[in-house]
């Protein structure tokens, strides 16, 4: 059987492409301001990745802040939420997950699930950009460096300096006169990793946190978050290899559920 | 030198004008009590200075990196042609976030405190509640027809309904801060407000907005409300007791006051003194006060 999943996120759209629980493609594009064609193009790319006519795919749903989009444009069969699709693909990757912590450009989510990968209760920051992917983007571009390098930076700062804004906004303008008054720029990102961490953690205890803890999103990517979130939680975290597939991910799983009993 | 001409400087939108006043009327050397008031917000600092209770000249100028430098600076810009010189002032209180660390000042007091106390003075003892919109702050205090404060709320988390969110948004939009509630109110009917609360967020989706060919007053419109109703739950959070004032910077934009009044269906009561100056103005009351009861005991000590 063979179905796709695509996120809808904030900022990337990511498509996935399954086969009997094997990742056939996998492609992603920049949200853009006409989502239809963004994903078009995801998708087209995943598609002849994987040498597949769109025909062929059994069933594709869409997850997401942009899946009713997908929905409407006839992108995608079915819908499901974010918290549902993460939670199915983490215990997919990791059986032994309780815990789902997916933090996103725009969004966090803190999730527990059961042993099959359901959904037992969740906790969501949408509304606050302090808890998301966003403010280390921001932070990184006030003190001009990659938001790729900001990880390896954050390792190296020598210790812990406060960070007392709550918001992005106001994080900026302390960003600043960390700058004027000569912190380091590495002692600097790790207080925002610092900071960020203190918001997602908070979140996660709001759900609890159960073993195993796995940590998805785009944000997973940053080494400098993970060790913050590490010490917070005080816990080793999991983490795929590419952690923003996995909404998509979950969704392909679930497209393949419902195929199947649709075809039963 | 030749580079300036060459290159005309890039205009930063968000920059408010800096400004200073005083009352030419007034004859500082017929004064009993000179009171001065500062307060150092995160965004802006003033100095208030009384003549026996009456308002004698103020300043309001940016906040530097250093806050005993800047309520200095607000100080000396209070005094500047007045002729009066420092020595002669006898009390200063200091107020708004850097409060605790002005060397020159007597006491500290919380703005909370202060602006209650500089409303009362300003609209006058009916005024029960006062919503302070500051920098990167917003207070919603009620207060007793003396100016002291019964109760308050205040978000100090979320640059959501401060001056920092506002400048933010004049910088994207390239609208001069001072200008930016006459233009959200231009257009015809109102927008639904933009669904973000965070100013990050609402920064993205006015980007959006303008792709979608709204003007630059329709996205202003828009964004003025969803601040404005984020104000207004601070307020219903404790309560609206008539009358109703508002103090502080955004005090000044009419696009914010027309839709928190619209929204309490109450009207702010109208300033006929700078409302921004509402901390440093309870300040100097507050001073004026203390050197009154301290001096006292003083004086009769002394005879």
């Amino acid at each position: 059987m063979i179905t796709a999943g695509i996120d809808g996120g904030a900022r990337t759209i990511k498509v996935l492409i399954l086969q009997d629980g094997k990742v056939l493609a996998k492609s992603s594009s920049v949200t853009g301001f006409d989502q239809e064609a963004s994903v078009a193009q995801a998708f087209q790319s995943a598609l002849q990745q994987a040498g597949l006519e769109r025909e062929q795919l059994q069933h594709t749903t869409a997850t997401g802040i942009g899946r009713k989009v997908l929905r409407t444009a006839s992108m995608a069969q079915s819908e499901v939420t974010e918290m549902s699709a993460d939670a199915k693909a983490a215990v997919f990757l990791f059986p032994s997950v309780r815990t789902v912590i997916d933090v996103g450009a725009e969004e966090g989510r803190a999730i527990r699930c059961e042993p099959d990968g359901r959904v037992k209760d969740f906790a969501v920051n949408e509304k606050c950009a302090a808890g998301a992917g966003t403010f280390v983007e921001t932070m990184a571009r006030t003190l001009e460096i990659q938001l790729e390098e900001a990880g390896a930076l954050s390792l190296k700062a020598e210790k812990v300096i406060p960070m007392n804004a709550q918001c992005a906004v106001f994080a900026e303008s302390e960003v600043v006169s960390l700058i004027h008054s000569g912190a380091a720029k590495e002692e600097i990102i790790r207080a925002v990793h610092e900071a960020m961490a203190d918001r997602i953690s908070a979140m996660a205890r709001r759900v609890g946190v159960e073993r195993e803890v796995v940590l998805v999103g785009g944000v997973g990517r940053d080494i400098g978050f993970i060790q913050a979130l590490t010490g917070k939680l005080e816990m080793e975290l999991l983490v795929p290899e590419e952690p923003e597939y996995v909404g998509a991910l979950g969704a392909a799983l679930i497209a393949a559920e419902r195929a199947s009993s649709q075809g039963g | 030198m030749a580079e300036a001409t060459l290159t005309a400087p890039k205009r930063e939108y968000w920059r408010w004008k800096e400004y200073n006043w005083r009352d030419e009327s007034l004859d500082w050397r017929q004064a009993n009590v000179i009171s001065v008031g500062i307060d150092v917000g995160s965004v802006s600092s003033q100095a208030v200075v009384l003549c026996d209770g009456k308002l004698f000249a103020y300043s309001s100028l940016r906040t530097g990196s250093n806050s005993p430098t800047s309520a200095q600076k607000a100080l000396e810009s209070a005094l500047q042609e007045t002729g009066l010189p420092r020595e002669k002032i006898q009390y200063i209180v200091a107020t708004g976030y850097g409060r605790v660390n002005i060397p020159f000042a007597q006491k500290a007091i919380t703005e909370i405190a202060c602006h209650a106390r500089g409303a009362n003075f300003i609209y006058g003892p009916s005024v029960r509640t006062v919503l302070d919109m500051g920098g990167q702050d917003c207070k919603a205090i009620r207060c007793d027809e003396r100016g002291k404060v019964t109760n308050f709320l205040m978000n100090d988390k979320c640059a959501a309904g401060t001056g920092r969110g506002m400048e933010v948004m004049a910088e994207l939009l390239q609208v001069p801060i001072e200008e930016v509630g006459s233009a959200s109110l231009s257009p015809p009917e109102e927008p639904p407000p933009v669904s973000s609360t965070c100013v990050v967020f609402a920064k993205s989706e006015a980007l959006g907005l303008l792709r979608q060919n709204w003007s630059k007053e329709k996205v202003l419109a828009a964004f003025c409300l969803a601040m404005a109703h984020r104000t207004v739950e601070l307020l219903s959070r404790i309560g609206v007791e008539k009358d109703f004032a508002i103090t502080g910077g955004i005090s000044k934009n009419v696009g914010i006051v027309k839709r928190i009044e619209a929204e309490l269906g109450i009207q702010a009561l109208k300033p006929t003194i700078d409302p921004q100056i509402a901390g440093a103005l309870g300040a100097a009351l507050f001073a004026k006060a203390l050197y009154e009861k301290e001096g006292a005991g003083k004086a009769s000590s002394g005879g």
